[in-house]
């Protein structure tokens, strides 16, 4: 399977980004060695002027990452045609059990990179380089990530065999099966939906606190985060019946075809964007101490937050519309 | 504002067998609103003093302060900030990238800064105005004349209205005429308020009657730094 | 604060445009090779895309499951009979016997695919032929084709219409006759088919049809169609990865030429970094200036590379690969394939092609970026 243009495309991809993030983090680690900001010598010159080139390593490296998340899933779409019992992305990522868990690491890789960006962003505003240990002990941190989802889908793409039935959304998620997923879906919607009102509130709320007040941020980080999830998982469970207009079909994936107005990027793009401004919120208010730092957190975090509650309204919006404007009608199967 | 240097040390190479000193503790301070002279043969270490002091390049230690602010351990990205609000710069060559416009050549420093462009034209093409060069905006650098060339260099200095002018060997590309001229431009910005640095082996310029001071260096230490008198 | 940046942006655009022309010499010979890696990998990309797309759009008019009876492991003919013999099962909507072979015709030294069809007016003297036999034969419609039979004698048919251009791919080769003037052609006896083919509504099902099928009638085989698509699909993958295998030599030497001119620059350009650093600008103003020089050489080329790519295959019909195809057959199809783009391929592209250039790229900018800010007065 490796011989498909896209598969190579996300194996090189995979292996760049790898590389050049292994590169910075060896920049990183002599940083982290010898930095002596008070010093004017040759040494500390040569180093304050490695830290450009981590930065665009790092911008390049996690931009390909985000580019990457979505050529997996497309590609997972496209390969739908070459799997007995697939039928979209969900039944390709079931082919063996690497597909689901490259997909998780893409994900969280996106989350530490929008992260560690915005860290990068508010150290450059500090004129003595205030948070350069710590963003570079996070890139440490990160490199495994980026390694681990490298060697899975590798792990993925190379066991991929064409002659096993896979199972795809239908069977997957259908509420008699077993496993996470099949749970996912099972849960019983009205509560499902209960819940998902109450954190995209709750959320929404916050984030106007901190946009606001300027208060709360790590709290607003703390709800984004389970906003995100409690919404990953209402797609699942409720959201994508009444976009299919279908009583059973559960797949997070088909809302992306064209069939469905593409109604699934309305979704994600804004829920994946805001969560990501969240937890960068909580991460960033953390280091209004620095002096230094205090003039841009303190301009900087409710700018973030504004958007980040923009886009959480889109998504909820977006959502409560799709079902809304469905002619899917669940009272007589839930209740 | 007072430039103060309080004991700037500068090593090239440290560590390594070609070691070199440049500076070798200089305390000085410039007053504002004064045309000093930094004098010396080359290798002296006037251009590497004036350049940490323009926020080219940052000392290996001592303490360089610009009014309240100390600059000498600020990043780069800090330092370019200072320095392009504080200093312009005119160069031994001038500097002038060719294949622009004198207009294009005039507004490159102040690109980064991302003003509005009518705006960045006006004052350029005020300043060319003030030295004469209005009909030139449009030539390519190229076609221009030794003493023309200088005014552009002159102008682009001025383009983000620095409070000082560092100059780097100005006369040296020029004739007796046409440095008798510079200083002459010279005198006119000290006048609008600017403080004026200059480094310089040429008796045209460190015995001007234009300058105030003149300090004379050697080897990395400065050897004289009186005021002249101004007779 | 959002029009400080664009202005920003504007200015360094405005610069690397203008620093690019004073360049022609260097930044068009990059550009060439550029376009010209752009421009084949596109090319295999639209070219295996639009092939295995207009096959997948043919088999979608073919029927999803054929029965072939196999006789000592070879393909025999199939008795009418078999239609009974399946009886009622549930979910196929539809069952027929087809009649189909190949004939070798020695004038042309081609090889016609025939087959059945019921519009002919005149069953035993009207034929349907393929634009690549009439290109071949010369022929129009009106015409008439002389065909040898199985057991010597010449049968004349007129050429009652041409198929439509539009498949040619498919149809160059093809000749559609009446069934009885097949069977008295090929000497096929009455009561026998070539094959036949079962529809089936639901997808689903036709699995389970296949599993039944293979129980009552032990002696035959049936071909699914979603089999041939998936077959289809991983061949066409397969052999557009290989030529990318093939072409990552070149993909390779570009990285090289791209990383070689980025970083060996001219005494000139290193000077004008200079004096760019010297009068206030910064190291990352500078690498931005960079990385627009690097969007627009890589947009430009993309797009310059794809375009051509694109009329190379889909008007020019892909004539530099025609040669290579050409050894197919003697009856090759003057197609023209049906314009298909979609995101993944254009994706897939920009990963190969603007991914290498601007890693190639980013150590020997930042080194340029870095140049001293006093090193114009040394």
């Amino acid at each position: 399977m490796l011989l498909n243009p896209a598969i190579m495309a996300l194996v090189l991809v995979s292996l760049v980004v790898c590389s050049m993030l292994l590169l910075a983090s060896g920049f990183a680690i002599q940083v982290l060695r010898h930095w002596n900001i008070g010093s004017g010598s040759e040494q500390q010159l040569v180093l304050e002027r490695r830290t450009y080139l981590i930065s665009t390593l790092l911008i390049w490296a996690f931009g390909f990452e985000l580019m990457s998340l979505l050529l997996f899933i497309y590609n997972a779409e496209s390969m739908s045609g070459q799997f007995v019992g697939a039928m979209c992305a969900t039944g390709v990522l079931n082919v063996n059990g690497w597909g689901w868990p490259t997909l998780m690491l893409k994900i969280a890789v996106f989350f530490c990179g929008a992260v560690w960006l915005a860290l990068n962003y508010l150290d450059n505003q500090g004129y003595d380089y205030p948070l350069v240990k710590y963003k570079y002990r996070l890139l440490l941190a990160i490199l495994p990530l980026v390694v681990a989802e490298f060697i899975l889908q590798l792990l993925h793409f190379t066991n991929m065999d064409p002659d096993v039935i896979t199972s795809c959304c239908g069977t997957l998620f259908s509420s008699q099966a077993e496993g996470v997923a099949a749970e996912v879906s099972g849960l019983p919607p009205r509560n499902m939906m209960l819940l998902f009102v109450i954190t995209g509130v709750i959320v929404i709320l916050s984030g106007l606190r901190v946009a606001l007040r300027g208060r709360g941020s790590w709290w607003f980080a703390l709800f984004g985060t389970a906003a995100f999830a409690v919404a990953l998982t209402s797609i699942v469970s409720f959201i994508s019946l009444y976009i299919y207009e279908h009583p059973h079909h559960h797949c997070p994936f088909c809302i992306l075809k064209s069939g469905h107005d593409y109604i699934g990027y309305i979704l994600y793009v804004p829920l994946f964007i805001s969560a990501a401004l969240a937890m960068s919120v909580g991460v960033l208010s953390s280091w209004r101490g620095i002096p230094s730092l205090t003039l841009t957190v303190d301009s900087i975090i409710p700018r973030l937050s504004w958007i980040a509650v923009m886009c959480y309204l889109l998504f909820y919006l977006a959502a409560v519309w799709s079902v809304w404007a469905s002619n899917l009608t669940m009272v007589e199967v839930w209740l | 504002m007072l430039i103060q240097l309080t004991d700037i040390k500068k090593v090239f190479n440290q560590g390594k067998p070609n070691e070199f000193w440049a500076i070798q503790g200089v305390s000085l301070e410039f007053e504002p609103n004064r045309v000093s002279c930094l004098k010396g043969a080359s290798g002296s270490g006037k251009t590497t003093l004036l350049s940490m002091i323009g926020c080219l390049s940052r000392p290996t230690s001592g303490r360089i302060q610009l009014g309240e602010r100390l600059i000498s351990s600020l990043p780069e990205r800090f330092l370019t900030d200072v320095r392009r609000h504080t200093f312009g710069f005119i160069f031994q060559r001038f500097n002038l990238i060719p294949g622009l416009s004198v207009l294009e050549n005039i507004m490159l420093p102040a690109y980064p800064l991302g003003l509005p462009y009518k705006r960045l034209v006006a004052t350029a093409q005020h300043l060319l105005h003030q030295f004469n060069l209005s009909t030139k905006a449009d030539n390519p650098v190229e076609w221009l004349s030794g003493g023309e060339a200088q005014r552009v260099a002159i102008c682009r200095a001025l383009i983000n209205d620095p409070q000082i002018l560092i100059a780097d060997e100005p006369t040296a590309n020029l004739d007796s005429k046409l440095s008798y001229e510079f200083m002459g431009l010279i005198d006119e910005l000290r006048q609008t308020g600017k403080t004026i640095l200059i480094t310089s082996h040429d008796p045209e310029v460190f015995d001007s009657a234009v300058v105030d001071r003149v300090v004379e260096m050697h080897d990395g230490v400065v050897l004289d730094s009186s005021l002249k008198d101004v007779t | 604060m959002m029009w400080l940046f664009l202005r920003k942006q504007k200015y360094l655009i405005d610069f690397t445009l203008s620093s690019l022309l004073r360049r022609k010499g260097k930044s068009l010979g990059l550009l060439a090779v550029y376009i010209l890696i752009v421009f084949m990998l596109a090319s295999v990309t639209l070219f295996t895309h639009a092939l295995r797309k207009e096959a997948g759009l043919m088999l979608q008019a073919s029927p999803e499951i054929i029965v072939q009876r196999m006789q000592a492991g070879r393909h025999a003919l199939i008795p009418a009979d078999y239609l009974q013999r399946i009886g009622r099962l549930r979910g196929v909507t539809q069952k027929e016997g087809r009649l189909w072979g190949y004939y070798y015709d020695p004038a042309v030294k081609a090889n016609y695919t025939i087959m059945t069809a019921g519009q002919v007016a005149a069953p035993l003297t009207e034929i349907i032929i393929g634009t690549g036999i009439a290109r071949a034969r010369g022929l129009a419609v009106g015409d008439y084709l002389t065909l040898r039979s199985q057991n010597g004698e010449a049968f004349s048919f007129e050429i009652a219409a041409l198929l439509d251009e539009k498949s040619e791919l498919v149809s160059a080769d093809l000749l559609l006759m009446s069934p009885q003037a097949f069977r008295r052609l090929f000497n096929v006896p009455e009561g026998v088919y070539t094959d036949l083919v079962l529809s089936v509504r639901n997808p689903r099902e036709v699995r389970k049809v296949a599993e039944k099928l293979t129980l009552q009638l032990p002696d035959t085989r049936p071909i699914l169609r979603e089999e041939v698509l998936r077959t289809y699909d991983s061949v066409f993958s397969w052999r557009q990865g290989i030529l990318f295998v093939l072409l990552t030599g070149s993909i390779l030497a570009f990285v090289i030429f791209a990383w070689d001119k980025a970083s060996g620059l001219s005494a000139e350009e290193r000077r004008e970094i200079g004096i760019l650093k010297a009068v206030g600008w910064e190291t990352a103003d500078v690498m931005r200036m960079k990385f627009w020089e690097g969007m627009i050489i890589s947009l430009s080329a993309f797009m310059i590379g794809y375009l051509a790519a694109y009329a190379h295959v889909f008007y020019a019909s892909a004539s530099l690969f025609e040669p290579v195809l050409k050894g197919w057959a003697v009856l090759y199809p003057q197609f023209r394939l049906t314009p298909f783009v979609d995101g993944l391929q254009l994706a897939t592209l920009l990963f190969f092609t603007v991914l290498p250039y601007i890693v190639a790229t980013i150590i020997p900018i930042w080194r340029t970026s870095i140049t001293d800010p006093d090193a114009v007065m040394r």
